[in-house]
């Protein structure tokens, strides 16, 4: 059988992600030195997995509501009042998700008609441009620059708006930049979106991980709350990456849409992941404290280590990652990684698979102990002394 | 609160540089040098060591835990007999406990025979012992909240987004 012709023409459509090929390589070797992994190497605190295995005991293991457990919607309310001063209504404007990626998966569903535009900041996360093809939208990227610390200026937002523009997706922090927006910089795009209807898909997953102050949520900053549907989860903040759970909060009637796809798709986010999640977010916050804190000490590290290498990079205010330029060794970004995997065994992310304006950029993460990134900062100076030679 | 932040970073790793930990803390190194040696000034920091993996070593190292009855002695209390067992080099921790007994310590050395030989001849001698409890350890798991026998694995190989 010809599967080509029987496969969807979308799904075939979709090009594979680019980090695939150093991931595949850089497994096949010994003594890898990878920086490439894009979640935590903290175990889940150990009361969150305590008290999973206690459900499990109690027998707690039927579905759920679709949207949730009722306990871990209001926490969720409860944890963004607190923190992010945002307040949601755990009835009809919280659904519970399997992982951040069904709540970006059904947020663009339930918005987008077929030729819609959806603006996407890059370098970004990989996974909305596909989930936008697959809806039959048109994505539009908008390139940041690194003078600006990856973010995305009102000029910028301005200058790609057009009246097809359905939606914008803001990640920040950013994974891949490790950029930020301060109170400010949210306010400045508001501004741009003030008078329209775009509607704001805002994916804050990396928020407990900012440095040098607080993060701000989109939705908080006044007159946005309407216009935002907001995306987080456990997996970076609660170092629960598996567990698969996230949850997405915005206006009522498009909640309601969302967890009409979320009842069809997926009938309800993992019960035990659930019950562990109330947990966390009752009792974890010093553990989040603490590991903040841990990251903060690497992203300094890794930071003026690359700086000293003459691999110069901004300072990332967030997630745990940084994204220095190699522009000064003439490589391109695939180039430069594949020559650095294969001669020193040190595997980062070109950062040309987050988008186009990723080119002459790597991705490094930091999720890793400081004896790691010793040596993969040694390993690096050696490649470029060698390239310098 | 500088000075906390220098000492969570040695007791981590008492190896890293004080620029090192000048960056890590977003603080100048020299700042850092003179943080240490105030806290080595005030008693606070008694020394620096080194976690070994004995059984990876070829030689032969017994550890006990011996746990000591004792009679405290009139204004002294346990410090008298405390002070003598310090001096021992095979002693490498000495407490004084709440509960069934008085002292525990710690002891290493060549083989069985030579901590017997401690006990009988050493501990069990002094004026105050009334009794002694010897334990034998049988395998180190944790030293110093540092994992020293099981290796920890990166299992993150999956997902690099």
């Amino acid at each position: 059988m010809d599967y080509s012709k029987i496969l969807s023409d979308r799904v075939q459509e979709i090009k594979p992600s680019g980090i695939r090929k150093y991931f595949d390589i850089a497994n096949s070797m010994e003594d890898v030195i990878a920086l490439g992994v894009g979640e935590p190497d903290f175990k889940t605190p150990w009361i969150v997995r305590a008290a999973a295995i206690d459900t499990l005991e109690k027998g707690k293991t039927s579905y759920t509501s679709n949207s949730g457990l009722e306990l871990l919607r209001k926490a969720i309310a409860h944890y963004l009042s607190s923190k992010f001063g945002v307040e949601y209504d755990p009835e009809k404007e919280v659904v519970v998700t399997v992982g951040g990626s069904e709540g970006i998966d059904i947020c663009i569903r339930a918005l987008l008609n077929p030729g819609d535009e959806v603006l996407i900041v890059e370098p970004c996360y990989v996974a909305y441009a596909p989930i936008i093809e697959l809806t039959g939208g048109k994505v539009v990227p908008i390139p940041t620059k690194a003078e600006n610390h990856f973010r995305l200026t009102p000029e910028e937002l301005r200058a790609h708006i057009t009246d097809k523009t359905k939606l914008l997706i803001l990640p920040y922090p950013n994974n891949p930049t490790g950029g930020v927006m301060r109170r400010e910089h949210l306010e400045a795009i508001a501004e741009v979106l003030r008078d329209t209807d775009i509607m704001v898909l805002s994916d804050e997953i990396y928020a407990e991980l900012t440095y040098n102050g607080r993060h701000v949520s989109f939705a908080a900053i006044p007159g946005m709350k309407e216009r935002t549907i907001l995306v987080n989860g456990f997996s970076k903040a609660f170092s629960m990456t598996g567990w698969r759970l996230g949850y997405a909060c915005g206006p009522a009637p498009v909640i309601a849409q969302m967890t009409k796809i979320h009842q069809f798709a997926i009938m309800c986010a993992p019960t035990t992941s659930q019950h562990a999640a109330v947990e966390a977010l009752r009792r974890c916050e010093e553990n989040i404290q603490s590991m903040v804190q841990e990251y903060d000490r690497r992203r300094r590290y890794i930071v003026d280590g690359f700086n000293k290498l003459g691999l110069d990079c901004f300072e990332p205010e967030g997630a745990f990652y940084i994204f220095p330029s190699i522009q000064s060794t003439g490589m391109t970004s695939d180039e430069f990684c594949e020559k650095l995997l294969y001669s020193k065994r040190v595997a980062v992310v070109p950062g040309t698979a987050f988008g186009a304006s990723g080119e002459g950029f790597v991705r490094v993460s930091y999720s890793y102990s400081i004896k790691h990134i010793q040596e993969a900062l040694r390993r690096i100076g050696e490649f470029l002394q060698e390239l310098r030679g | 609160m500088n000075k906390d932040k220098v000492l969570q970073l040695l007791e981590e790793n008492a190896r890293y540089s004080y620029e090192e930990m000048g960056v890590m803390l977003g603080i100048p190194a020299d700042e850092v040098e003179k943080i240490v040696a105030q806290l080595e000034k005030e008693g606070i920091i008694r020394g620096y060591k080194v976690i070994v993996d004995r059984d990876k070593l070829k030689e032969n190292v017994v550890s006990a835990i011996i746990e000591l009855k004792v009679t405290p002695k009139r204004d002294l209390g346990f410090d008298e007999i405390a002070e003598k067992i310090t001096q021992y080099p095979e002693v490498e921790d000495l407490y004084l406990m709440s509960g069934g007994y008085d002292l525990a310590l710690l002891i290493s050395c060549e083989t069985f025979k030579d901590i017997a030989m401690f006990v009988a001849q050493r501990l069990a001698t002094l004026d105050s012992v009334l009794s002694t409890a010897t334990h034998f350890v049988l395998c180190r798991y944790k030293e110093k909240g540092l994992d020293v026998h099981f290796s920890q694995t990166d299992e993150r190989r999956n997902v690099w987004y």
